[in-house]
């Protein structure tokens, strides 16, 4: 494996990450009739998560039951995708002088208050993705390609709800 | 002909390894960089969405208009509007107190980031809260505030598909106008990949 890059190239100006990220979105549609997610591989994760640690109480429930009545709940095309997001960040992130072990977010506001911040945020947006069944790239992004009216209200509120959250908390 | 509806083990990895890679290029695993949207000082993430978005549905548009692609042949999300409105409102809430979406809390973790994997923790426990919730009244309240007549703009309004093109391509002009004059009057302006690796200053430094 080469070196990772030791300079920190600059991000790719907006409007080419943009031409870039909408033709990787058009291909995903092209190649497989949908867009692109996340919270799809993190509730296949938790189901994953819940039969090996409760399994009776996992199939039990409603919501995550009905998703390991056929076999693994891993096994599907959003793992994959989710996983190639990792190898594909770390990839950039690597040749890019990107790199870094690190807990952002520290310096500015102390450890503690990171890890509660990072904590809290991310079980209201699992929460709420489940409730919207999708969350920025699922429903947001992809839905917003397809024209799909839930998308633009979802993107409307998401923008809303952080212009006022980042203004009560500072959580980065 | 197209889609190819290909939910394979290859394309996944494909469409991630494209998807992971453009995001962190983009600089969307900083948390700093993300938040900074809400400060209005670094207008990245308004540009890069609405770019993506112009661009597929341009796209989608054109496939369908040469015949490559069948109508009615890729997923649209279901109207379900109060469960979008409510789903949207909590994940911005979370990306502004967490510094993350779900999709750039990958990107975060694998460029180094640990609180993102924090963040992907929660994203757990939220999964296990709404599905210890999830009964007759949660599926009620999602099933609120459906457009009976159709999912997408221009099935349930009748609009011409090339009108809500034209005005997405005008909202775009309009998304590059303002940001960058925000960003051309904000102290910080944009966050530098060298900002972001040093990750979120201190406030004294900030």
């Amino acid at each position: 494996m080469p070196a990772p890059s030791k300079t920190i190239k600059p991000f790719w100006p907006p409007f080419a990450a943009g031409l870039a990220l909408g033709f990787v979105l058009l291909l995903t549609f092209v190649l497989t009739g949908h867009g692109l997610g996340a919270t799809g591989a993190t509730t296949r994760f938790t189901a994953w998560l819940g039969m090996t640690v409760a399994p009776s109480a996992t199939q039990a429930n409603s919501y995550l039951g009905q998703m390991v009545e056929n076999g693994n709940p891993l096994f599907s095309w959003i793992t994959w995708q989710v996983i190639g997001v990792g190898i594909g960040a770390f990839a950039a992130a690597y040749f890019s002088g990107h790199l870094r072990l690190q807990f952002d977010g520290s310096k500015r506001i102390g450890t503690p208050a990171r890890f509660a911040a990072a904590l809290f945020g991310g079980l209201a947006a699992g929460f709420g993705a489940r409730i919207s069944a999708g969350c920025t790239s699922g429903l947001g992004l992809s839905g917003a390609a397809t024209l799909s009216i839930a998308a633009f209200v979802f993107l409307g509120t998401f923008f809303a709800a952080g212009l006022i959250f980042s203004r009560l908390f500072r959580g980065v | 002909m197209f889609p190819l509806n290909d939910g394979g083990v290859i394309s996944g990895l494909v469409c991630g390894i494209l998807f992971g890679f453009v995001l962190e290029r983009a600089g969307f695993g900083s948390p700093c960089k993300l938040t900074a949207q809400f400060r209005f000082n670094d207008w990245s993430v308004f540009k890069v969405m609405f770019t993506a978005i112009t661009v597929s549905a341009v796209g989608l548009y054109l496939l369908r208009l040469t015949g490559l692609m069948a109508a009615d042949s890729v997923f649209v999300p279901t109207s379900l509007l109060m469960a979008a409105a409510i789903g949207g409102a909590l994940v911005g809430a979370g990306f502004a107190i967490g510094g993350y979406c779900p999709g750039t809390s990958i990107v975060g973790l694998f460029s180094g980031r640990l609180d993102a994997l924090v963040f992907i923790v929660g994203l757990l426990l939220g999964t296990v809260v709404f599905a210890g919730l999830y009964g007759p009244t949660v599926e009620a309240i999602m099933a609120m505030a459906e457009v009976e007549t159709g999912d997408t703009l221009v099935d349930a309004y009748e609009f011409s598909e090339p009108v809500v093109l034209a005005c997405i391509l005008v909202a775009l002009a309009g998304v590059f106008a303002l940001g960058s004059w925000f960003e051309r009057r904000s102290a910080e302006g944009p966050v530098s990949a060298e900002q972001a690796v040093n990750g979120a200053p201190g406030e004294q430094q900030a």
